[in-house]
This record gives C-alpha cells, structure tokens and sequence, in this order.
C-alpha cells in the first residue's frame, strides 16, 4: 500500500479507532479522501524517501502549504511578542544553554541521582537501550495491571520508539489524549510537528476526520474550533475515568529531588497524571535537570517559545508516589535509544539539549514549505534535521549516502532563523554543516564515480590559487555569448537544469572583475586616467607616478597608490613598484 | 585608511559590479583600495557542503593572500558578502583546526579580526551612513540571512540606503525570510529552494520596486534568477552599486533580466 505521502505501507497504526471504528477504517487508500490512512512505519525515526524526493510530495500538496503558512506564521509573531516582552532574554538563554551543557558533562552521576531519588519516593526506575526494550518494559507493566487499555499525555519519545503500535501488536490500545494528537491518531496519520502534530490539517478537515473516525461526534458537527474541541472532550471524558494505567513523556526530570515535570495547555496531561492507578512515564536521558530550582529558568524559556503564551495553563509536577493521592503505582522508564551516541560527539551533542519546544520548525522556512512529514522522522524541523541522523546513526557518525536519512542535514540553507529563537542555544546550522563534513568523510572510502566530489575536488584546485582562479574566470568570460542577446541563460544541461528549471541564469560577463581593475589600476595610473588614448604611454607609467608624486589631485593620487599596493610579489600585474610613503 | 578588497569568487567571474563598485565608492570616501591578486576564494562553498579537505587549501590561499592585514600593511579588509564574511569569520579557523591546521587558525582569526562587511566597513569603521550617493529610483532591500544572522549587520545597509539621495526606499514585506538559495541548496532541494523563491518574489514584487537589493551577489543572483524568470520587470543590484552611485557618474539601471552591470 502505498499513500498520498509516500510512505510506504508497512503497519497499520491502531488504537484510535478501537471503539466504533468506521467503514473508512481500514477500507480507504491512495488518493480517496483527504487524510489516511497513513501506514506506520517500522521506524518512527527513518520513513519514506530522501528529503528532496519527500518534499517535492509534500510541495505538491497546495492545502497543506496554506495551513502551514497560516498556522506558522501565526505562531512565528505570537512567540516573537512574548519573547520580546521578557529583559533578560538572552541571560535566561544562555542560563538555559549552560545548565544544559552542565547535564551533559555530568550525565551519569545526575541519572544515578534521578534513579536514588525517584526510588527513595517510591517510584520504580527502569533503564532501557533502545525502543525494544522501553516497549517490552511499558506493555509487561500494563499488562500486569490487566489493562487493554492505556491513555496518553502526548510525548515525543514514545512516539520515537513507536509504542502505539507495539501495544496495539499486543493488544493494548493506548488512547491518545492532546487534542491534536487524537486528530493524527484518528486520522490514523502521522505526526507533523514537535508540538501541534496536527499542524498540517485545517479545521474543515478535522471536522471530517472526527465525523467518520471518532465513533461517537455529534451529526451536526460544525467546524467551529470550540465545537470541535468539545466533541474531543466528550470523547476522551469516558476514557480518563475508565483508564487503569496512563503512560507519559516528561518534560524535565529534575535530579536532586526526584521530580519529574510536564508542562501542557489543554489539561488532558493532568487528568492522565492524577486519575489513572498506575502512571509509567518514558523520559530520554536528556531530559534531566539538575536542580528544583533549575525549572526556574525552563519554565520560562519552554512556553514563550513553544505555544508563544507567558505560562502554559498546566504544569504538572510530581515525585515519586504519594498514597491516597494521585497514581499509587508510578514508574520511570529512562531510554537511551542513540542518545549515549550522540552524547560521545563533541559538536553534535548539544542537540541533546533540546527541550521539544519547535521555535525552529515554526521559524524555518524550509519547514514551513514542505512540512513535517517529509522529514521522515517523528522529529522533523531543523531539530530533527540534526538529531534524527545522529540518533539512527551507527556508533560515533553517519551512515553514510545509501541511508535516506543522510540527506537531512543538507535539508536546510543555514539561513540561522532556528539558531536564534533556540531557547537553549544549540547551533543548529553549525551542527548541520558538521554532520554534512561527517558524511562527506564517510563516503570518502566509498567506490565509484560522485559527481559531486568531483566537483568539489577540481574547484578546490582552481579556488585555492590566484592565477589559475584568474584563468578559470578568464575563460569563463568566453561563455558571455550564451545568454543570447539578452544575456539570461534560461535551460542548462544537468546539473544546472535543476537551477534553470525554475530560474534564469545570467551569463558570464564580457570581464572578470579582476581584468576590470587592471584596466582601472592602469587608467589611475595616468594624470588622464580617463581617457583610453593615455594607453600608449603605459611604458612610461612608473615614472609618471613618481612624477605625481606631489601636488597632484587627491582622487587621483589616492588611486595611485591604491595600483602601487596592488603590486605585490606574486601579482600578475607584474614587479612591485614602490609607490610614496 | 588603506583597504584591500576581497572581491569574492562569485562576484570576481560572475557579478564585477559588486566589487568594482567597492572600488570606486571607497576611493570616492578618499581611501586606498588594494586588490591583492593571488585571491580567490574563501571556502565558503566546500565548507558548508562539507568538503572541509578540500576547503583546506582553497581556505589556506585567502588566509595567506590577506595576512599583512594582521601585520598592518593595510588597515582592515573589505568584503561585499554577508556570507563569504560569515565563512571567514566563523568557519575557516574551525576548519583549519580540524584539520591539525592550529597555525594556519590562528593566522585565519588574525585576519578575519580586521574583515568587515561592506556595511560594517562602512559604518562602523569609517564611521559613515551618508556616502554622498545618488539614486533617483524605487528601491527595495532583502536582508540576506548570513549578513542578518551571522554577522548581525542589523540595519546599517537600512541606514546606508536611507541617506541615498533620491532614493525612493520601500520596506520589503516578511524581509528577513530566507530567499531559498542556500548556495548547493538550490541545486540538491531544488523544488524547496523554488517554492521560497517564490514567496520571496511574490514579496519583491509587492512593493512595486525597480530595483532589489541586497549586501550578497549570492542571493541577488538566485533572487534575480527568479524575477528574470517571471518577466518581473525588477531588476537586482549590490549594495555598492548603489552606494557608488553619484549624480555625476550615475549607476544605471540594471536589465531585468538576470546580467550584470558592466562598468
């Protein structure tokens, strides 16, 4: 089965269409309605083609171009006028930064902390390798709660590790509760972005997926957002109150207290945390903090960020298990899944301070054309662009060109938009042209022809010499007549057909610049520095500038010296000539 | 002030306007403009598509061609790029010392001290915005990313463009958008690098402007690429074409299809 996204069909996701699933599910394919069934992939972190082939998909898609333009723009100038608000900004920015570095640096002692504390309280510290192992440890903890059901706060590391899709194999269905969330699951969709996953669909839409997915959407639901919103409440209130076991991510795990921290809008996350009996929540390593006092900073760099509010409405904290109130039962499950990877590369770690806020998707302008989905990876964006490859990345680099996820640190043109509204500061495009190196280097051993290193290799030549840099331009001036009698070259052959099939491009011009400032080196050189016919006399030029020396008009002397300083060893002008001064 | 040029490889074979006309508006401002031959790239391409191996000798001749300026021999050096200045300043000591190059760096962060920007150069060296230019038309200005983000020239082109006599200047909407270029960009994601050129056009194309400009031929030539395309009838000129621009020694208008201004 292939889809309208391109990807291939491998594993029906499930669990959202558990109860009262309709003829839609299940019966639809490529091209039949506006949304899915869109297959999960076996690899929530490598799905569907290269970048390029997967955006020009998603190009093509003139509805979801309008509501990403819409929904990012928005955002974009919310965010902007509540960043703008706070004084201190850049320090919380850096705070932020250095408290995360700090994490980094002392990870193993501050996860021993985390795993004493929650323990002392009462929790259950679980420590898993990878996505196998974090799935075994959620689906044997359900099941020995006899639940075949689970409900959700959203969070990106089990959809990193796809576990929907495993509890569905082992048939437990696990209910998404974020509004936006629920849309992609009903939709039996994927995930476009960190933070709305949704992003990508419009109201007209969601209003048709809740209509024929959802099961129980009253008929005359309109596409007004808060009629849509309350039909999603109706839906999930049942779900709240029969679940026995909720599964989590977490925002911040903070170290010397045990404590861990999520941070949402629509109070589903609290009503997951406080009424379910048993609460297991899946946290990447890096989502440690320090210190209680540490969230001090979080909690105002992470919400003016994400959502461009103040305050997020719910921060939900808890520590451990404390009886009589709230989950009676609470697990920890910590999960590697590459992170101790990307940990061990010295540029390429600071993409594990990223606290999942999506300022960068909401900033870049490649996003903000092709969407979330042709990233292939649940983490899409500039984020993504640097952590899905290091994470899906075979030890200590890349995987080289024959993995697609090779293609997504050149998903960017470093324009820098994601870099500065970072509320951790982590380089992104220095990390992405640094991941570019790696794979470059990677392939290095590899046989066969690359045009590309080719290319790279003989301009490297001609680029690092003067002289035959001069020539090369020299000859390419003899190109000027291909523009034809306007000058614009509007096809080339491959591989600059991929530039003219959208652009012109200018020919070469009658003459380099450095024959012009010959010529004007030349003409500064004489009292009429204008006039052509001073050309005979270039033979006498140098004395002729001795003879300026003095009282000569200030422009033109000015010029003089400028040529004389020209003339160095090396030059092609020929012999210094020692000028005045 | 005694000021060598780094006229950049795009703009030395394909877009002599640009550095001609740093030339010729320093020289004006009553300045010594060297051009030191043995130029002639700085690295930015290979780096940035991560080639740092080959970036290495190409990286090896700039820092080479322009180490008297730590020396003193001349006073600062001069680029008409936001981005080729990013790369010097940013990206050729770190890959040097990638390299084991630790000499080499440190030559690379010497001269790269005393490189600025045409704007920068401008204004916060010598101290300007009003260079005594004249342009009679309508005229807008894209911030390119590099110069924006990575050097934080913020708006002293704005300020340098503002005080052109005659000028008629227009705010570009949604500015400080990406215009998709991206050096290989453009060429590996060709179909994204469209769809924002697009949108920068549309933009362009809005504020009824004769003229685009921008302180990167780079971006110019992929702005100008896609207006020359579109039959746009707006043409794309550098910064200092502008600038050099007097009432006496006027720059023309450029064609609108994509060619330089030969001078």
């Amino acid at each position: 089965m292939s889809t309208f996204l391109g990807i291939p069909g491998i594993r029906r996701r499930s669990g959202g269409t558990s109860d009262g699933g309709t003829p839609a599910d299940g019966g639809s394919t490529a091209g039949e309605g506006p949304f899915g069934p869109v297959p999960h992939p076996d690899e929530p972190l490598r799905w569907g083609d290269a970048f390029p082939a997967a955006a020009k998909q998603t190009l093509a898609n003139d509805q979801l171009r309008a509501n990403l333009g819409h929904a990012t723009r928005t955002i974009r100038a919310k965010r902007a006028s509540v960043v703008g608000e706070v004084p201190d900004w850049e320090a919380l920015r850096d705070t932020g930064s250095a408290v995360k570095e700090q994490v980094m640096a002392d990870l193993p002692d501050l996860l021993a902390q985390l795993e004493e504390n929650v323990t002392a309280r009462g929790g259950v510290v679980h420590w898993a390798r990878d996505a196998a192992e974090a799935n075994r440890i959620v689906a044997d903890i359900a099941k020995a709660k006899e639940a075949d059901e689970v409900v959700k706060v959203k969070s990106m590391a089990t959809q990193e590790i796809g576990l929907n899709e495993y509890l569905a194999d082992e048939g437990i269905a696990a209910i998404e509760t974020d509004l936006a969330e629920l849309i992609v699951q009903l939709a039996d969709d994927m995930p476009s972005h960190i933070l709305v996953p949704a992003i990508h669909r419009n109201r007209a839409e969601i209003r048709e997926i809740f209509l024929q997915r959802m099961g129980d959407a009253p008929e005359d639901l309109s596409d007004v957002p808060r009629e849509l919103a309350m039909a999603a409440r109706a839906h999930l209130r049942r779900k709240f109150l029969s679940a026995k076991v909720a599964v989590s991510g977490a925002n911040f795990g903070v170290a010397d207290t045990g404590t861990l921290a999520v941070v949402e809008s629509e109070g589903n996350g609290r009503m997951c945390l406080t009424l379910p009996e048993t609460l297991v929540t899946v946290m990447g390593i890096e989502k440690l903090i320090p210190t209680y006092t540490d969230l001090e900073v979080f909690l105002q760099l992470l919400p003016r960020s994400s959502t461009g509010e103040r305050m997020n409405p719910y921060t939900s904290l808890w520590t451990g298990v404390t009886p009589g109130d709230g989950p009676q039962e609470f697990h920890l499950v910590l999960l590697d899944n590459g992170r101790t990877d990307v940990l061990a590369d010295e540029v390429g770690r600071s993409a594990l301070h990223c606290i999942r806020c999506s300022a960068c998707l909401n900033v870049c302008p490649v996003y903000e054309r092709v969407g979330g989905h042709a990233y292939g990876s649940v983490y899409p964006g500039p984020i993504g662009a640097i952590l899905t490859p290091q994470l899906t990345a075979s030890s200590g680099g890349v995987s080289g060109a024959d993995d697609v996820n090779a293609s997504l640190p050149y998903a960017s043109t470093l324009c820098g938009a994601c870099y500065d509204v970072c509320p951790v500061k982590i380089d992104i495009p220095s990390i992405l042209v640094d991941l570019r190196a790696r794979e470059v280097d990677a392939d290095r051993g590899r046989s066969g022809v690359d045009p590309w290193k080719a290319a790279m290799k003989a301009a490297s030549w001609v680029m690092s010499d003067g002289g035959r840099f001069g020539l090369a331009g020299r000859a390419a001036t003899l190109g000027h007549g291909l523009g034809g009698s306007d000058g614009v070259i509007s096809k080339a052959p491959p591989p600059a057909s991929a530039w003219t099939r959208s652009r012109d491009l200018p020919a070469p011009p009658k003459q380099t610049f450095r024959q012009w400032m010959a010529a004007h080196e030349r003409d500064a050189n004489h009292p009429d520095a204008n006039h052509r016919e001073a050309n005979h006399r270039e033979a006498n030029h140098r004395e002729a500038n001795h003879r300026e020396a003095d009282g000569y008009d200030l422009s033109h002397s000015r010029a003089e010296t400028a040529t004389d300083r020209s003339r160095r060893p090396g030059g092609d002008e020929g012999e210094r000539t020692e000028g005045r001064r | 002030m005694r000021i060598a040029l780094a006229a950049t490889c795009i703009a030395d074979t394909m877009f002599p306007g640009a550095p001609s006309a740093t030339v010729r508006l320093l020289e004006r401002l009553g300045h010594e403009v060297v051009f030191p031959r043995s130029q002639a790239c700085c690295g930015q391409m290979h780096v940035n598509t991560g080639y740092y191996d080959e970036a290495v000798p190409v990286i090896r001749n700039h820092v080479t061609t322009f180490a008297p300026v730590a020396d003193g021999e001349w006073d600062a050096v001069v680029v008409p790029s936001g981005s080729c200045t990013g790369s010097i300043r940013h990206q050729q000591a770190m890959v040097c010392r990638r390299a084991g190059l630790d000499d080499l760096a440190a030559t690379a962060e010497a001269v790269s001290a005393k490189t600025y920007e045409l704007s920068e150069l401008l204004v916060d060296v010598l101290g300007l915005t009003d260079v005594g230019a004249h342009f009679g038309h309508r005229v807008t200005y894209h911030p390119t990313c590099h110069s924006l983000r990575m050097l934080h020239v913020g708006d002293r082109p704005l300020q340098l463009l503002r005080a052109v006599d005659g000028i008629d200047l227009v705010e570009l909407p949604e500015a400080e958008s990406c215009c998709g270029f991206g050096g290989t960009f453009a060429l590996k994601n060709a179909d994204t690098s469209a769809a924002m050129l697009a949108d920068k056009t549309a933009n362009i194309r809005s504020t009824d402007a004769v003229v685009v400009t921008a302180g990167d031929y780079s971006c110019l030539m992929h702005i100008g690429g896609g207006l020359s395309r579109q039959r746009a009838g707006v043409g794309t000129l550098h910064l200092a074409e502008i600038l050099a621009s007097t009432r006496e020694d006027p720059t023309p208008l450029p064609s609108t299809r994509t060619t330089e201004v030969a001078r």
